[in-house]
């Protein structure tokens, strides 16, 4: 079948493209980017992309999938499908499964389990054996199997002896290791640490939490010569310490999520606990050199931390409800409102933010638009005004502050290989 | 002029008119304690739960106590007895609650935020007895009753409040009623013991006890709880003591009238000795007696509001 995307704006910074044209696809193939001819597209699916931008798909490297282990919150089929309607054609889903994701069996398994979907799912192992810490998970193996990056999210790697260790093994692989940063002693909170954590008489994490490990992750990471990612950085101490780091070529690199340069900590006020998340909301200092970093390319890509919980447990007392929320069906909106709009960013930097870099940092192909080339593509309407209603969520779980909020941009269809999706269905091409 | 909410979920952002007249209302009510037959009918027909999901003792007492004198109908919960063990949530407990038809809920609860998540589920009236380190406001609408009872005026006084402020609710509320109502007020207490960005709040910090003595009228003292405090935020209860335990050598230094507070329960010879606790500066049966007068008053001008 034959698929024709006419009057597309093309945008690929990583080919140096930005043009309009129009694209034939066949098969899940680029057979012809430029004019197209009336008969040339006569028996074709033409969707007119007036006004719209093709992207190279979209790419979420943090993602919580619960399967195996909560498949009651969102399952590999039902992330992937959240990951479509958000306009992604490939997430990496993090480790922490019930049984973590630290042996090749659990990687082949997700595997298995998410091959005949329009997204590509590429499994995060644990670093260390069910992410305690204490030993070394079979890396060489994982990597056989599959994955993408070692991390043992939710925790920062234990200790110094161990993280060495993870560094340098991952290094023969040029595997990144993601790590969560927080020193967990001076994690026990709910929110972040500071005058408002006061006020409202919660227990505070300061970002002294984060940018202890930050600073210890940098320097082993120049130390061993490996390559450390810092997962959703939150605080603007960590944020410069990783634009120093980069001046000086240490290899690191780092995520934001985008509740951490859209919301601050004033909105726990309202003890809603849809705003708890690990790291907590900052302050406006945060949020503003966050803004910095984004802008300077010290932050290397936008990543949802997708966290999906069921309501029975996220509707408790604060200090009581899991943290996180649901991110992969709202981030781009966001991004694109609130960086894209606001003029932050260009859109060729949001791309690079959500689809090249995240990429790159995995050792993934970047999907390119020419001829030959399979299709792997986002579809977006950068002007489109949409209002948030977690009801429509394709994802499991509904834990979202978004909802109700009105957006300025969506993915309007993905397509990938011979699968799109489009008008929230699934076909293929 | 009824008061400007109603529910009392704390002190931050209530308005000076409606403290003035919780405590003056509080008169009244303090009168009726001091009668042979100490019960009016103001609530008769009204029925409150108490929602305890904390250990509490003396703050359930004195809430039980005001609504009987109130006449009204009080039924006790907590969590010793409730069903919150065998895995149902909280939501469910309050709708459960909630459909044996009430009137006024008064909780108290370890999470902070749960009195203002009652006000979403439930219709009652909600009376906040200690949230978390949030806020405790009757706690703290004894507190200025019985200054204001001692010392004629709450305006332009000196008050601090010595002792663990970073985990005190009771703190915090005092806080925030009594620069509403015009006082000065600073805390004391080792740095460990301060709570992040105080000072934003416009409140001065001591670290040295006799300072805090010599230059205030009122001191609140808070309780070093034990299990919390020792080898984490202080060395020993024996060092607290030593460098801010309120002491009758320390006041005497000073030649001047001092008002002292405590909150209870007391751990003699730590945050205070007998010699003051008992002495004659203090004011804390006073306070667990206006404490009385002030939860009626807080339940009464709550419950007669519609």
């Amino acid at each position: 079948m034959q698929i024709v995307l006419k009057n597309v704006l093309l945008i690929n910074p990583d080919q140096k493209l930005n043009s309009k044209s129009s694209l034939l696809i066949e098969d899940g193939i680029i057979k012809k980017i430029g004019e197209l001819e009336e008969k040339e597209i006569e028996n074709c699916e033409v969707i007119n992309c007036e006004g719209k931008i093709a992207a190279p798909g979209l790419f979420d490297m943090h993602v919580h999938l619960r399967e195996p282990g909560r498949e009651d919150e969102e399952t590999i089929e039902t992330g992937s499908n959240a990951a479509a309607a958000g306009g992604f054609t490939g997430i990496a889903c993090m480790p922490n499964t019930s049984p973590d994701i630290d042996s090749a069996e659990t990687v082949r398994f997700i595997i298995e389990k998410s091959k005949n979907h329009l997204v590509d799912v590429y499994p995060v192992g644990a670093a260390t054996l069910g992410r305690k810490g204490e030993a070394l998970a079979p890396i060489n193996e994982l990597v056989e199997a599959g994955i993408v990056a070692v991390s043992d999210d939710g925790v920062a790697i234990k200790n110094a002896a161990i993280l060495r260790s993870v560094l340098e093994y991952c290094g023969m692989f040029d595997l990144p290791v993601i790590d969560h940063c927080e020193d967990p002693t001076l994690a026990n909170g709910a929110m972040n640490g500071g005058l408002n954590s006061t006020l409202l008489g919660l227990h505070g994490i300061p970002t002294i939490a984060e940018d202890l490990i930050v600073m210890r992750d940098i320097m082993m990471a120049e130390f061993t010569g490996s390559r450390v990612h810092i997962a959703h950085i939150s605080s603007a101490k960590s944020v410069e310490m990783v634009r120093e780091a980069k001046k000086k070529g240490i290899k690191v690199t780092a995520e934001v999520a985008p509740h951490h340069f859209t919301f601050i900590d004033d909105q726990i006020k309202s003890y809603d606990t849809n705003y708890k998340m690990n790291p907590p909301l900052r302050t406006k200092t945060d949020l503003d050199e966050i803004i910095r970093g984004l802008k300077d390319g010290t932050i290397d890509c936008i990543a949802s931390d997708h966290a999906p919980h069921s309501i029975e447990e996220k509707e408790m007392e604060f200090i009581y409800a899991p943290n996180g929320i649901l991110g992969l069906e709202t981030q781009l909106g966001i991004a694109l409102s609130e960086l894209v709009h606001k003029k932050v960013l260009t859109l060729e930097q949001l791309i690079e933010k959500l689809s090249i870099n995240p990429r790159k940092i995995l050792n993934l192909p970047v999907p390119k638009f020419e001829v030959g080339e399979a299709a792997n593509l986002t579809i977006i309407d950068p002007d489109l005004v949409w209002t948030v209603d977690h009801s429509q969520f394709k994802s499991k779980s509904k834990n979202s502050p978004y909802d109700k909020r009105l957006l300025t941009g969506k993915s309007v269809a993905v397509i990938n290989g011979k699968k799109i999706y489009m008008n929230g269905k699934f076909n293929n091409i | 002029m009824p008061l400007s909410s109603r529910h009392l979920l704390g002190l931050n952002g209530v308005p000076r008119e409606d403290i003035e007249l919780i405590l003056d209302t509080a008169i009244t009510f303090r009168e009726v304690l001091d009668r042979p037959i100490k019960k009016v009918p103001t609530l008769q027909g009204k029925t409150i739960v108490n929602l305890f999901y904390e250990n509490s003792t003396r703050t359930r007492i004195s809430f039980e106590l005001a609504q009987k004198r109130l006449s009204a109908d009080t039924v006790n919960f907590s969590t010793s007895t409730s069903s919150t063990k065998k895995g149902e949530t909280f939501k469910d407990t309050v709708r459960n609650i909630e459909a044996m038809k009430l009137d006024m809920i008064v909780v108290r609860h370890e999470s902070a935020g749960v009195p203002l998540y009652l006000t979403k589920i439930s219709n009652a009236n909600i009376i906040n007895a200690g949230d978390g380190l949030h806020e405790h406001p009757t706690q703290a609408l004894l507190d200025m009753y019985s200054i204001k009872e001692r010392l004629g005026k709450i305006e332009g006084l000196k008050v601090c409040i010595v002792g663990d402020v970073a985990h005190s609710r009771v703190a915090l509320s005092n806080i925030f009623g009594l620069k509403t109502m015009g006082a000065q007020v600073s805390v004391c207490g080792p740095a460990t013991m301060m709570p992040l960005g105080i000072e934003k709040l416009g409140v001065k910090v001591y670290h040295d006890i006799n300072k805090a003595i010599a230059e205030n009228d009122v001191l609140n003292v808070l309780r070093i709880q034990l299990e919390r405090n020792a080898g984490s935020t202080i060395p020993s209860t024996r060092e607290y003591h030593n460098y801010y335990g309120i002491t009758a050598e320390r006041i005497a230094n000073y030649n001047k009238e001092i008002v002292i507070l405590h909150p209870g329960p007391i751990n003699r010879g730590v945050e205070i000795t007998s010699e003051v606790a008992d002495g004659p500066y203090q004011v804390i049966l006073d306070q667990v007696t206006n404490g009385v007068a002030i939860r009626m008053a807080v339940l009464y001008l709550l419950g007669t509001m519609h």
